[in-house]
């Protein structure tokens, strides 16, 4: 959406909550509130954990996510990351390597992903929509092609109850430890360092970006490799919290992600969204399908709610857009004429 | 998310050839055209397929059902990147034909469950009218809201395959279901070519003719290569858009029927995947991801090598679980080739407009 000088003139209060991220943690409130007295059992002691355990491997690649969105590029290959790191701890656990040493290995063959990923796009100056295209039947073909349709189950005990296991035996899952760090460490990247603010540099303008001393191409593979990487080490969690390695292990999470991310308020053209936002867009979708499946309601349903949801955050951005940008023509039309003071017309991009 | 780099392949390719018509003769243009061009490449890729696998075990190809088989199974698939083409050359894309495909698989069973009577050409007429209102929900978002049709289609791929689940539950159609007339459209054969194939190579030609001819199809291609360009112009964009995402909406509804008489079985899980692959066949094809190049005739093409390299694999003693890395490799090299070919493109045209 552009922006205005005049809307960085507006009182605090308005710039805090008046923005699409309070929109969203706003839902998230209400949703909770509201199926908390609603919907039965909603306030159970089982909820919270597996809401929380459900949604760990989106809420991960999330954050990496969010990060390659502002720059514009997208990352379609992350749940093939996942099968195939699921797969690589599988194999190696199989050949008798221990829990640990395998998900090290299979996190730094995520890590080799994105380096491929980042490479072709940056490098190269591939489309990343069409390179991930290619790459998510790569990496999942390499999966399948390496475990067939057989599954790894034979994972220690002690490995496979440390990823469903409790903080003090409170309802809060032990993985929302290392969740919580890493995301912390991704926001700490992206709003807080010089690197991250040229990632939306990036976003809004790459050229401009380049000219400014942002080195654009680096930028890029590093947040490709990250993305692989936190990819892999969900994929390590998604294997031993359901205590089985198969080639089609989180087939599909990446558009559940990429919903996720967009309606926390990230602009799919790049420069705009903030982590915070993202948060509540993955833990909405979390509360609304656990919701639902207490009411009984199939996952069809709910896979038709995220979609609209979906259609509706972007829809409804564009139209907002469109319609305060009417508003301030109108506003500058009755004051005297000055230059559009624009500082990026983020919806007037390409789109694809 | 950007094209960049396209603008600055274009702007002194045109300034070249604005300045200097071609010497060469129509036919000699047409032909260094046909040499050069990727659907050539792409078709000898097919052709060297068919021809190891051939002589790995000669019934791949010389058995009397074995070379229709390879005509009629990427049939459907054929159908779903002709119209995915023609989304990608105006630089949007189009992932809810599979969830479209499900739905129009799926009542195309129905219908024929709840109306014993149905004549055949019923089902196709209503397939294909459910199809375009599906691909016009996606076209009034993408021409009106402005979105980005990654994201639109993304959602309505969500909306729809969760309007099957709901519709269908576990419930399948089985081909007891339908007319046997209707199944018989799966495995008859005119003039010993399948139906199928047949249908599939009819739309073909009317699409690669009106993109290759009409001024329609000239416009899609424009708007492709700068759609902000074409509005100044004073194309209609928004008109086109729709068209051509109903075109890719009622041609998936077209595949879910043929998957219907195919497959004689339709669960809600149908054509689950198939949208990647159909971006998959078109990008393979030579249609640049980002719109305004590149062909139907390369994307069907396209479909037909992804296919039959699927067959071919286990043949050639590799396990057909690694067929989906085989796509993959593939759909990385073809888009590696394109990038290179078109940076070398642009060296030339520097090269030459320097020397004159």
């Amino acid at each position: 959406m552009s922006r205005t000088y005049s809307a960085w003139s507006r009182p605090l209060w308005q710039r805090v909550l008046l923005t699409r991220e309070a929109a969203v943690i706003a839902l998230l409130v209400v949703v909770w509130l509201y199926a908390r007295a609603e919907v039965l059992h909603f306030d159970g002691p089982l909820t919270l954990p597996y809401l929380l355990l459900d949604t760990a491997p989106i809420l991960l690649i999330a954050f990496p996510m969010t990060l390659v969105i502002v720059t514009g590029e997208i990352d379609l290959s992350v749940a093939s990351v996942v099968g195939l790191s699921s797969v690589l701890v599988g194999v190696l656990h199989q050949h008798g390597m221990s829990v640990p040493v395998a998900a090290l290995i299979a996190v730094v063959a995520g890590a080799a992903c994105g380096a491929l990923n980042g490479f072709l796009v940056a490098y190269v100056g591939l489309p990343s929509l069409a390179v991930t295209i290619g790459t998510l039947a790569l990496y999942r073909g390499i999966a399948v092609g390496l475990l067939g349709t057989t599954a790894v189950t034979d994972f220690p005990e002690k490995w496979t109850s440390l990823a469903k296991d409790r903080i003090a035996d409170g309802p809060i899952p032990l993985v929302v430890i290392p969740i919580a760090l890493i995301g912390l460490g991704f926001a700490m990247l992206l709003h807080y360092t010089s690197f991250g603010r040229g990632i939306y540099d990036i976003g809004l303008n790459d050229e401009a970006a380049r000219f400014s001393g942002v080195n654009v191409e680096r930028t890029k593979l590093v947040l490709f490799v990250l993305a692989s990487t936190v990819s892999a080490f969900a994929g390590v969690f998604y294997t031993l919290r359901y205590g089985s390695a198969r080639g089609d292990n989180a087939t599909g999470l990446e558009l559940q992600v990429i919903a996720a991310v967009l309606l926390g308020g990230v602009s799919i053209f790049g420069g705009r969204g903030a982590l915070h936002g993202v948060v509540a867009g993955v833990l909405l979708i979390g509360v609304i399908s656990s919701a639902l499946r207490l009411e009984n309601v199939t996952v069809n349903v709910i896979s038709i709610i995220i979609g609209l949801l979906l259609v509706l955050s972007v829809v409804s951005g564009s139209f907002a857009g469109r319609l305060s940008g009417l508003v301030s023509r109108i506003r500058r039309s009755g004051s005297t004429p000055q230059p559009p003071a624009t500082v990026a017309g983020a919806h007037e991009r390409e789109t694809v | 998310m950007k094209a960049e780099h396209v603008a600055t392949v274009d702007e002194p390719l045109r300034e070249a050839l604005l300045v200097e018509p071609s010497a060469l003769s129509p036919t000699r243009r047409v032909l260094g055209e046909m040499l050069r061009s990727r659907e050539l490449s792409v078709g000898l890729a097919l052709l060297v397929v068919v021809a190891a696998a051939t002589l790995r075990h000669h019934t791949f190809l010389l058995s009397s059902d074995s070379w229709r088989d390879l005509l009629l199974t990427p049939s459907i698939l054929v159908v779903l990147a002709v119209g995915q083409g023609v989304v990608i050359i105006t630089r949007n894309v189009d992932l809810s034909v599979g969830s479209t495909l499900a739905l129009t698989a799926y009542l195309t069973g129905r219908l024929f469950v709840d109306n014993p009577g149905l004549p055949v050409i019923g089902v196709f007429v209503i397939g294909l009218l459910v199809g375009a209102a599906l691909g016009l929900v996606n076209g009034v978002l993408v021409a009106f809201g402005k979105v980005p049709a990654l994201v639109i289609t993304l959602g309505t791929m969500y909306i729809f395959r969760g309007v099957v689940l709901t519709w269908a539950g576990s419930n399948r159609i089985n081909a007891s279901d339908m007319p046997k007339g209707f199944l018989d459209l799966g495995t008859r054969q005119v003039l010993t070519i399948p139906v199928l194939t047949i249908i599939a190579l009819v739309v073909l030609g009317a699409v690669g003719y009106y993109l290759h001819t009409a001024r329609g199809g000239r416009e899609l291609y424009a708007i492709g290569s700068d759609p902000s360009a074409a509005e100044l112009y004073g194309l209609p964009v928004r008109r086109r858009l729709l068209a051509a995402f109903m075109l890719s909406g009622s041609l998936a509804g077209l595949a879910g029927v043929l998957y219907a008489a195919r497959y004689g079985t339709v669960s809600s899980g149908a054509g689950s995947g198939i949208e990647l692959q159909a971006v998959a066949a078109v990008v393979i094809g030579g249609v640049a991801i980002f719109g305004g190049s590149g062909t139907v005739w390369g994307a069907a093409l396209g479909a037909y090598l992804l296919l039959t390299i699927n067959r071919a694999l286990p043949i050639l003693n590799i396990p057909d679980f690694w067929q989906q890395a085989v796509v993959g490799a593939l759909i990385i090299a073809a888009i590696v080739l394109d990038r290179v070919l078109s940076v070398r493109r642009e060296r030339l045209v520097i090269e030459a407009r320097d020397a004159s």
